[in-house]
């Protein structure tokens, strides 16, 4: 029952006693001098490996360590509507550096998005999510990031179009679309719920892709989690309140927990940026806490969106896509995902009844079909099977026609696509 | 006793049923060659290449390149956005497995291009690739890449199997600096002395080369190289 009860008084008393033995060093600091520091180094260990896992939970090597980079040594670059951010070291590197600050300056980037000189972060960087994060876990992370060895490499400055290269206008983004304040567990839930919404509504920053983000580049919070499409990625963030995205509400916890943590289900697989969360952040997560995101994520996933427009290509257009849709399938994607749309699960996803295939925006199975792709290799599935892509040997005609089939074939229940959407994304980013 | 029989049938038939309930849902064969369809679509199922004269053939490169390469495209060194989009979340592990099932196939040759440059310039890829231009700074491309031009165990490649389009494609990437490899980086600096005229040359005489014998890259340390390289563990 007290799981997240647990989680929280644990760390306080890990704090308390980290305290104690700090406030035991300055009372007995000259008399015992060496051995002081030795007997603080063991809470000192603990909390920095606690906060390797939650920097784990947080992902924040996905940004803050480029390709082939050192660890944690920033210079990524991160394409947005506004410009080019390049992410920030954050080894404890003195001069390039976290190495001058201090756990409470740490909090303070975390918690309000303001550097210590008080400087304004740029809102890439999801603090109006880790803004939820407890002080205690602030602090684990902080240790950890102390402890891993600095690298001397300066920040690249940010290339940002004018007039977001003015930092003020940041003032103004915050008015509308940042909230400040730690998570609030909800007493009317089990602490398993609560634990797994503040790991998805915190660390996890899931709102981040899976809420819409406005020309401002801000999300609104009544419309979270209501999915969105990725700016710069050209991928399509389901939304996790709608059974008929990504909504988990009518999946097994099992298929929730084997997505999240290995990266393939019964259900389907993940996929585009999805991969590298789980890749990166996810599969390294505890069961309990990959359960407790399961649960929180289900119950998330009662609202229900209006049916799908109705697609605005004529009928006679879109029987022909169908026919020819039905022999592009058989011919090329039969072999795995089956004539009846079953596939061979967890490996081959199955196409019947898949919410990520039916969506109102067909931008996914697009580029699935365009682009393939392998599930991540995840601890328990380290040899993923991977789906070929097809843009190099089918037409936009095929492409249309093929995704066309899948979305109304078996029951399920997408609208029809056209060639020029499918040529559209042959020009996505892959990378 | 007749009654232990109907439920003995019973039990055998729910077993049978089962059965066929797993077999429709089916599971693919846990081989490299299931696994790897995503790679078959543009280098064939064995690493042969397909028609597109822009993918090369895998089949038979020492595991050592071909790993080397998988590597450089995960981490974007080698500049290809559809290969590091497939192998971005892909631990080591895996591609190192994929490196030794392509390095390990041995599907047969495609026919040797026909050579669509004058004769003159065919006798000068030729000598190229056998003698060099020491004046110019150009190792012949046998002293590394081996007499018979199959490479040698364990990182560098055949130049044989090869469309010109995607020899010359190589070569003036790395020319321009597009594609680099671990320092030293021989084939830059190698790559660096070469005019137009010799890519050509080049890849219009190495894609018309028959198969040899063996396809096998030659075993580590057959022959001693002139230069140093850092994709080559020394």
């Amino acid at each position: 029952m007290t799981s997240f009860v647990r989680h929280r008084s644990g760390r306080s008393a890990r704090l308390a006693s980290a305290l104690l033995c700090a406030a035991l060093l300055v009372i007995a600091g000259d008399a015992l001098g060496e051995d002081a520091a030795g007997t603080f180094a063991q809470p000192q260990a603990e909390l920095s490996a606690r906060g390797e896992y939650l920097a784990r939970a947080g992902d924040c090597i996905a940004c803050h360590t480029a390709p082939a980079g050192k660890l944690f040594a920033g210079g990524r670059a991160m394409p947005t509507p506004f410009g080019t951010l390049y992410t920030s070291n954050i080894t404890p590197d003195d001069e390039t550096g976290i190495g001058t600050w201090t756990a409470d300056q740490f909090h303070n980037m975390m918690h309000i998005g303001r550097f210590p000189d008080g400087g304004l972060l740029y809102p890439a960087m999801p603090f109006g999510s880790y803004t939820k994060v407890t002080r205690a876990d602030s602090d684990a992370i902080f240790a950890y990031l102390k402890s891993i060895p600095p690298v001397n490499q300066a920040n690249r400055p940010h290339d940002l179009n004018f007039p977001y290269n003015n930092r003020a206008l940041i003032l103004g983004w915050r008015t509308l679309f940042f909230t400040e304040g730690e998570f609030n567990p909800d007493p009317k839930q089990s602490d398993e719920w609560n634990r797994g919404a503040y790991l998805v509504q915190g660390l996890g920053h899931c709102a981040m892709c899976h809420t819409a983000i406005n020309a401002l580049g801000g999300s609104s919070e009544s419309q979270a989690f209501e999915g969105g499409l990725i700016p710069m990625q050209d991928w399509y963030a389901p939304s996790l309140t709608s059974n008929k995205e990504a909504g988990l509400g009518d999946w097994s916890i099992k298929d929730i927990t084997d997505l999240l943590k290995t990266g393939i289900s019964a259900r389907g697989a993940v996929y585009g940026p999805m991969a590298e969360v789980v890749y990166n952040s996810l599969q390294y997560l505890s069961d309990d806490d990959i359960s407790a995101m399961a649960v929180y994520l289900k119950s998330l996933g009662q609202g229900s969106l209006p049916q799908p427009s109705a697609s605005d290509i004529p009928i006679v257009e879109s029987s022909l896509l169908v026919s020819l849709g039905k022999a592009t399938y058989d011919a090329h994607c039969a072999s795995c995902h089956g004539a009846d749309g079953r596939g061979q699960p967890p490996h081959y996803p199955p196409l019947a009844g898949n919410q990520s295939i039916q969506m109102e925006s067909a931008v996914n199975p697009i580029r699935m079909v365009l682009n393939g792709g392998f599930p991540p290799g995840t601890a328990a599935n380290p040899m993923p099977y991977g789906m070929p892509p097809f843009a190099q040997s089918l037409s936009d005609d095929e492409v249309a026609a093929v995704v066309t089939y899948i979305r109304t074939a078996w029951g399920n229940h997408g609208s029809p696509v056209s060639p020029a959407q499918a040529n559209k994304l042959r020009s996505a980013p892959l990378y | 006793m007749r009654r232990w029989f109907c439920i003995g049938l019973f039990a055998l038939a729910c077993i049978a049923l089962k059965a066929e309930a797993t077999e429709a849902a089916g599971q693919p064969s846990a081989t490299m060659e299931e696994r790897l369809q995503a790679c078959a679509a543009c280098h064939g199922a064995k690493g042969e290449g397909i028609d597109n004269p822009y993918f090369p053939r895998l089949a038979g490169k020492p595991a050592g390149y071909l790993y080397n390469q998988l590597l450089a495209f995960k981490n974007d060194r080698r500049h290809y956005p559809p290969m590091t989009y497939l192998l971005e979340y892909l631990p080591e592990t895996y591609l190192q497995s994929m490196a030794d099932y392509f390095a390990a196939q041995r599907p047969p040759f495609p026919a040797p291009a026909i050579p669509d440059v004058s004769k003159d310039m065919l006798e000068h890829g030729e000598h190229l690739v056998l003698q060099g231009d020491p004046e110019r700074e150009i190792p012949a491309c046998v002293k590394c890449h081996g007499p018979t031009l199959t490479g040698m165990e364990p990182a560098i490649p055949s130049l044989l199997g090869l469309r010109p389009i995607y020899i010359s494609g190589q070569l003036g990437a790395w020319r321009y600096g597009t594609r680099t490899a671990k320092e030293p980086d021989c084939m830059q600096i190698v790559a660096g002395h070469l005019t137009e005229d010799d890519v050509k040359a080049l890849a219009a005489y190495l894609s018309s080369q028959p198969a040899p014998a063996d396809l096998s890259p030659a075993p580590k340390g057959s022959y001693k190289t002139p230069l140093a390289c850092g994709s080559e563990p020394q």
